[in-house]
């Protein structure tokens, strides 16, 4: 209720947004807050749009985050954090990877990828503008974009006052829901996003 | 000892069937509900499961179960209980032997589907008890629950869930599996043969069930909190409003109404407690029911005489939330950001050298036929640029609509010519018996069987043409032209392409269009994003290079932006995005100028 705080991480089908999610709220489980998290699987992961919600407190009832709700909006692509703006709250925070992926209709030539959505968005947020692709190639591992993303939410859920997420052993969570052989550079792409500007 | 864990509401569905004893389970998968026997297939070898070819097979399968005297679950998205309906109907008369527990998962806002029916009015078509979780600690616990309500009263139990139940994850406090012994089989001919005489009698019985039922949802369910109140404490002066909800309306309710109102949360909505909602009714100055699509307690609440408000404010189609919940109560609305700006719509689409969309191209290029359609990823070749299919309605509809509409067509003097598009899994679904119709009736088809080797929507499935079942064990693997052929599709009347070589591809339709009699074309290749296991990678050696548009060369005719493939990128000139490419070659085979390459 009052003192619920909801995250959204948003990209495209196939980016790793739900592994993240997944990440972020075991760790908020482990911290003692009640979560929920909600996504969309089926027909969305066709290279569609993919939300994942997380809402958390000491009750949470809704799995869904209302409009003008989100503390922050975790971004894996520019155009998506422009479709979920009316959903960040007043105030809150947004993290955007600064990777734009056209969509059907642009490949096809039907439409043009929107130009000056960062600077918008900066204009009227706060906003943190990552390049976690670069940051995951950097690291030798692309894939871990999402956990770069990841390292900067929760850099910003701190920062925004939420003191128990420092505390929370986020490296035994990584080790716990990827492959052994990968454990190091997610752990080295959550640090790597916790300290990006 | 109990362990807090996180898990979505089908992860919880599961688990709470383990925890109660479950033997055996079936489904076919179906978006929001395919996660279910995913899980309970990880309890092997407590459990038993497996995925049938449709629906109605699970289902029946489960009552084999139930009858042999375990409990016993089938699960399926709501679509699949219509397909199910037949044997839940009559399976409602006979009552179970072990408990048995059908789950449906509904599709408030068709995610993921094709129509947004409200599978709570099976639970009073079918006179089975209904349960609605709310969240996955319910999920879990109202699956234990089902099983004991379902031998207690001699009936199978619908568990009624949604999408936003299935895919969220909420906190559960797991348990023990207790061992149930299997009930030693005895012949029961008047309980389980369903001749008129004998059904005549259980429908007298379902008279007395549904009393012994609603005496239990309005008086013990009450006291075990499977239904519950929640006083609130009111502002002084301010009247007292109360909520009745049930499953995930319950929480946006409470997130609008919040501790001020009084809560009327049910877990069995079938059947209805209407006294306990009286009582509640007049303890209260004002009732909403706020529910999901149909005004189903609404209607019920209404038709006892009580006073509510319900669908004259709040929508009756399309999920709910928060915001919608609260602007029709309120009127007020959130503050929201707002931008000048308008992303482009990111619809899904076939993926980069997805085998399907070799096919949709070639059938894209022909003005002559109506294609219709089914339910799979490959519905998808629907879209622009492909536009390649016509009709779509329900699994295994493809060649029985293709079969009426081509009866039609000729005896109206119609050139045009049928085409039926449909995945290798929905053929074993229901479309094999509507081949059956085309042999049988004659009618003039191309039949297009699209064997990706797996079950790709929902998620990569097996299924009976892949070689393995749920739980990992080798299985043969359906021979699909054989099959067709024993169907009686003349043997030169069967293709079997791959359908990324369009050379190929075109000239199997071109004589299947031409052919004396009803024809079948299998296009084999395994779907891009399938595991691939060692037999597979004989047969079907990976592509592995990527494609390059030569800049030089290229015309900029976008004759290869038809394809609609994503790895394409048209802007003033053609690129390739060599990330996605997956070396597929569809769009070099479009290209007249040689201009698309091979790394």
């Amino acid at each position: 209720m009052s003192n619920t705080k909801a995250i959204l991480l948003v990209g495209v089908g196939g980016q790793g947004t739900i592994l993240a999610s997944k990440i972020l709220s075991e760790g908020l489980v482990a911290a003692g807050y009640d979560v929920k998290m909600s996504e969309i699987h089926g027909m969305s992961q066709r290279g569609g749009n993919v939300s994942t919600q997380i809402r958390y407190g000491d009750k949470v009832y809704s799995p869904i985050v209302g409009k003008g709700e989100a503390d922050v909006i975790v971004s894996f692509e520019v155009m998506e954090a422009l479709r979920w703006v009316e959903f960040l709250k007043p105030g809150g925070g947004y993290i955007i990877n600064d990777n734009e992926i056209p969509s059907v209709p642009i490949l096809m030539g039907a439409a043009k990828y929107p130009e000056g959505i960062l600077a918008d968005l900066s204009a009227k947020a706060r906003t943190r503008i990552i390049d976690a692709n670069a940051i995951a190639e950097k690291l030798g591992n692309k894939q871990t974009q999402n956990i770069v993303l990841l390292g900067a939410a929760i850099r910003a859920l701190s920062e925004a006052g939420d003191t128990a997420l420092a505390g929370i052993d986020w490296d035994g969570i990584i080790a716990k829901n990827v492959k052994e052989k990968f454990v190091d550079v997610n752990k080295k792409a959550l640090q790597e996003g916790m300290a990006a500007n | 000892m109990g362990e807090k864990l996180l898990l979505t509401g089908d992860e919880a569905v599961a688990r709470g069937a383990w925890e109660a004893g479950l033997e055996f389970a079936s489904a076919y998968p179906g978006t929001p509900s395919t996660e279910i026997l995913e899980n309970l297939a990880l309890y092997k070898p407590d459990v038993y499961a497996e995925w049938a070819p449709n629906e109605k097979v699970a289902l029946e399968s489960a009552i084999g179960a139930s009858l042999a005297g375990v409990r016993a679950l089938a699960a399926m998205k709501h679509v699949g209980v219509n397909v199910a309906a037949d044997p839940l109907f009559t399976f409602s008369y006979t009552g179970v032997t072990g408990g048995m527990v059908l789950v449906s998962a509904d599709d408030p806002g068709l995610h993921s589907s094709q129509n947004e029916q409200d599978n709570r009015n099976y639970a009073q078509a079918a006179k089975v008890l209904m349960l609605e979780p709310a969240d996955s600690a319910e999920c879990l616990a109202f699956t234990k629950l089902a099983f004991g309500l379902s031998e207690r009263f001699d009936t199978p139990v619908l568990l009624r869930m949604t999408t936003r139940v299935c895919h969220s994850k909420s906190l559960v406090e797991t348990g023990e599996r207790v061992t149930v012994p299997a009930v030693p089989y005895e012949k029961k001919i008047q309980k389980y043969v369903m001749t008129p005489a004998n059904a005549r009698v259980r429908r007298a019985f379902l008279v007395d069930r549904y009393k012994d039922e609603l005496a239990f949802a309005e008086k013990e369910a009450l006291e075990a909190g499977i239904n519950r109140i929640e006083w609130g404490t009111p502002a002084e002066g301010s009247e007292r409003v109360g909520v009745v909800s049930a499953g995930v309306a319950y929480q946006y309710a409470k997130e609008v109404f919040g501790e001020e109102a009084s809560y009327l949360k049910l877990g069995i909505t079938w059947p209805m407690p209407v006294e306990t909602v009286r009582d509640f009714a007049s303890k209260v100055d004002k009732l909403y029911v706020v529910e999901e699509v149909d005004p189903y307690m609404e209607d019920r609440i209404k038709a006892a005489g009580i006073d509510c408000i319900g669908k004259a404010v709040i929508p009756e189609w399309d999920e709910l939330n928060t915001d919608i919940v609260r602007k029709s109560v309120t009127g007020e609305a959130a503050a929201t950001l707002t931008s000048e700006l308008a992303p482009v719509p990111r619809p899904p689409a076939l993926c980069a050298g997805c085998p399907h969309r070799g096919l949709f191209y070639a059938l894209s290029k022909r003005k002559d036929i109506i294609i219709t359609g089914d339910i799979g990823c490959y519905t998808l070749g629907s879209a622009p640029p492909l536009s390649a299919m016509h009709t779509t309605f329900c699994m295994g509809g493809s060649i029985s609509t293709g079969h009426g509409a081509s009866k039609a067509l000729a005896k109206s003097g119609s050139d045009l010519k049928i085409v039926a598009v449909i995945g290798d899994s929905t053929f074993f679904h229901t479309g094999v018996n509507s081949l059956m119709n085309v042999t049988y009736n004659s009618s003039k088809i191309v039949a297009v069987i699209l064997d990706n080797r797996i079950t790709a929507m929902t998620g990569q499935q097996e299924n009976p043409g892949t070689g393995y079942t749920l739980q990992g064990d080798v299985a043969p693997e359906i021979d699909i032209p054989k099959l067709v052929e024993a169907i009686g599709i003349k043997k030169e009347n069967i293709w079997t392409v791959n359908p990324l070589k369009l050379d190929e591809t075109n000239a199997a339709i071109d004589a299947a269009l031409a052919a004396d009699g009803p024809a079948v074309v299998v296009t084999k290749w395994p779907c891009v994003l399938k595991k691939l296991t060692g037999e597979d990678v004989d047969r079907y050696k990976a592509l592995g290079t990527k494609c390059y548009v030569d800049q030089e060369l290229c015309k900029n005719c976008k004759i290869c932006t038809k394809t609609g493939c994503v790895a394409i990128y048209n802007s003033d000139h053609v690129e390739i995005n060599e990330e996605m490419c997956t070396g597929c070659t569809l769009c070099a085979q479009t290209c007249p100028f040689d201009a698309i390459k091979e790394r």
